[in-house]
């Protein structure tokens, strides 16, 4: 029992894809700006990572060693597909906000790194739980970053507006720095900073 | 614990009396007891002392306020006697003569934008409420972070800041929010710096840093029309040349006034005069590397006739010298591409830097109207390639070295 829960609790923190292996950095800049893409984001990719991990962890004793990186590929990419229409189907205006990061979830390296890492050398409900814990500590990050971005750069989150009008009137101003891709990797690399200094004291 | 408390009582009355004394003793008294006081209380402030937490902080205060008795004891090490602190102290002199001429400008544009004559004390008066506050937040906020992230890793508060924390309130206008200049200063002293490892060690000149950021991230106080007079009346438009040149206009003030400085502009950067003062003493006591400057400035004049010789707008038919007096060129030659931390340490490599620095600065006034001001993006831009320029010299040095080894050994086996 305690073995299947560090699977799941390990990425979120010790092992984050995002700030201890620093995967997936770029679709974490991109879709960031505000709080619900993010979310959704943080959503699809959860989807596929734990979707993808159990169905390769299934096969695994099929693959060819030589070919397995295109039927990792092609399992990945339906997936990818299916998330992507279904996004289209029921939130089309966050779809369309995402625009192509929901496609490129293909080429995420935490995807490919956990298939390859990790399903192809364990048991389906160990890979599964492992694509789940993945995508939450990506998703966690994504989170992060996106509330501290929408708040400081745009004064909403999830689209409300959060900092008062008499903020404004007293003389406060939107970041617009927070709104552009740079800041994302500042917020993340003080992310990083912070968690490295905390780990390094234990 | 009750021994400590009476220690800390005695050398408080140590001190007192010590003041006491000095009132039939003179100066020499005073500073004995002030001496005595602070070794004193020295013991609660070491490893195992009461405040051993505040360490890093005590000793900033007494090197501020003695010379340090501290030598050498191993090891080979030669020391200046220009050390750290007395080369900031000597740029922060070197920076006097632009500053106070910007507190007087401040008043002079104020007053000139309301049509009102008033006396010489009167700007300076109106100068001076605007820009010690600036001052005073940017050094306040800076050192705090110093302080306490030296006090967190057990260093030694450094000197750096002293420089930087002028510099910050000089490059930017005279209207800037006090909130935001705390909010920039703490974004380049903790990004720029100590996240790199603090004094020595930061990529990007910290004082530019924080102009950057308000840059991107509050525009509408940092570019425009309205912000580089304080407190302008509505009607009056107080482009800076740049700003007038970016907006495709070509009424410029005339050249002798940019050079002596009565234009809009940042706090520190509108007078030539003032600044070239400042380099003087920064040049003659070597701070300042002169190659850099030259370079800089070698730069700007060769791609302004370059423009020239092209003329294809009016911005670059403008007489090439234009581009050394207008905004922030001159300053930022001086006293930000010669920080010797982010330059190239190579004199090679000092001379690309510089070139490339004044080559796109004035590139980028004139063919992107968005940034009016191009002195700052390019300074960065090369900051963040000096290293690689230093790479670029000492391979090639070791490659022609390498190269003449080879021969001469050839040929001694012939």
């Amino acid at each position: 029992m305690s073995q299947f829960k560090k699977l799941l609790i390990e990425p979120l923190r010790k092992a984050n894809p995002i700030t201890v292996l620093v995967l997936g950095i770029c679709s974490c800049l991109a879709v960031t700006a505000q709080l619900k893409p993010a979310l959704v984001m943080g959503a699809s990719v959860t989807v596929v990572t734990a979707l993808s991990n159990l169905i390769i962890s299934l096969l695994r004793k099929g693959i060819p060693a030589r070919i397995r990186i295109i039927v990792q590929l092609v399992v990945v990419a339906t997936l990818v597909i299916l998330v992507d229409q279904f996004l289209k189907a029921f939130v089309y205006d966050v779809s369309k906000q995402l625009s192509v990061f929901v496609g490129l979830i293909i080429t995420n390296c935490i995807v490919m790194g956990r298939l390859e890492a990790f399903a192809m050398s364990h048991k389906p409900w160990e890979s599964f739980l492992d694509g789940l814990g993945n995508g939450l500590g990506y998703s966690l990050i994504l989170v992060i970053v996106a509330f501290s971005r929408e708040l400081f750069g745009s004064g909403t989150l999830f689209g409300y507006q959060v900092v008062p009008q008499s903020f404004y009137e007293a003389g406060y101003q939107n970041n617009g720095l927070m709104i552009l891709p740079p800041m994302a990797l500042v917020v993340v690399g003080v992310i990083i900073w912070i968690n490295n200094s905390k780990t390094e004291s234990k | 614990m009750k021994e400590k408390q009476n220690n800390l009582r005695q050398s408080l009355r140590d001190f007192f009396i010590a003041s006491e004394d000095e009132q039939n003793g003179g100066v020499k008294e005073r500073i004995s007891g002030l001496r005595r006081y602070v070794s004193k209380i020295k013991p609660n402030f070491v490893e195992g002392g009461r405040f051993a937490w505040l360490q890093s902080t005590f000793e900033a205060f007494e090197s501020f306020l003695f010379v340090p008795d501290t030598t050498t004891k191993q090891g080979c090490q030669i020391r200046d006697a220009v050390d750290l602190k007395r080369t900031m102290i000597t740029v922060v002199i070197a920076l006097m003569p632009a500053l106070l001429f910007g507190i007087w400008n401040i008043g002079y544009q104020h007053y000139l934008a309301l049509a009102e004559t008033v006396s010489f004390w009167y700007m300076i008066g109106f100068g001076l409420a605007k820009a010690l506050p600036v001052i005073v937040v940017s050094y306040v906020t800076g050192l705090a972070i110093e302080f306490t992230f030296a006090q967190i890793r057990h260093h030694q508060v450094n000197e750096g800041f002293l420089v930087t924390g002028m510099l910050i309130p000089m490059v930017l206008p005279p209207d800037i929010p006090l909130w935001m200049v705390a909010v920039a200063t703490a974004f380049a002293v903790i990004i720029g710096k100590e996240a790199f490892g603090g004094t020595g060690m930061n990529l990007v000149n910290p004082a530019l840093l924080a102009r950057a950021f308000l840059f991107f991230a509050y525009p509408s106080v940092m570019s425009g029309d309205k912000v580089w007079i304080a407190d302008q009346p509505d009607a009056f438009t107080g482009a800076t040349p740049l700003g007038i040149l970016a907006n495709g206009g070509t009424e410029l003030p005339s050249a002798w006034t940019m050079v002596w400085g009565g234009i809009p502009g940042s706090m520190g950067e509108t007078s030539v005069i003032a600044i070239a003062l400042g380099a003087t003493l920064l040049l003659i006591t070597g701070i300042a590397n002169w190659r850099i400057v030259l370079s800089v400035f070698a730069g700007g004049i060769g791609i302004g006739l370059v423009f020239n010789a092209i003329g294809a707008t009016p911005y670059m038919q403008l007489p090439f010298y234009y581009h050394l007096i207008m905004g922030g060129f001159a300053f930022g030659a001086i006293f930000m591409a010669t920080d010797p931390v982010t330059a190239p340490q190579t004199n090679t490599g000092k001379w690309i830097y510089g070139l490339l620095i004044g080559i796109f600065a004035v590139l980028l006034r004139v063919l992107n109207s968005a940034y009016a001001e191009g002195m700052m993006l390019a300074i960065l831009l090369m900051n963040c390639f000096a290293p690689l320029i230093d790479h670029c010299v000492i391979a090639k040095n070791i490659r022609m070295r390498q190269k003449r080894a080879v021969v001469t050994s050839k040929a001694s086996a012939k």
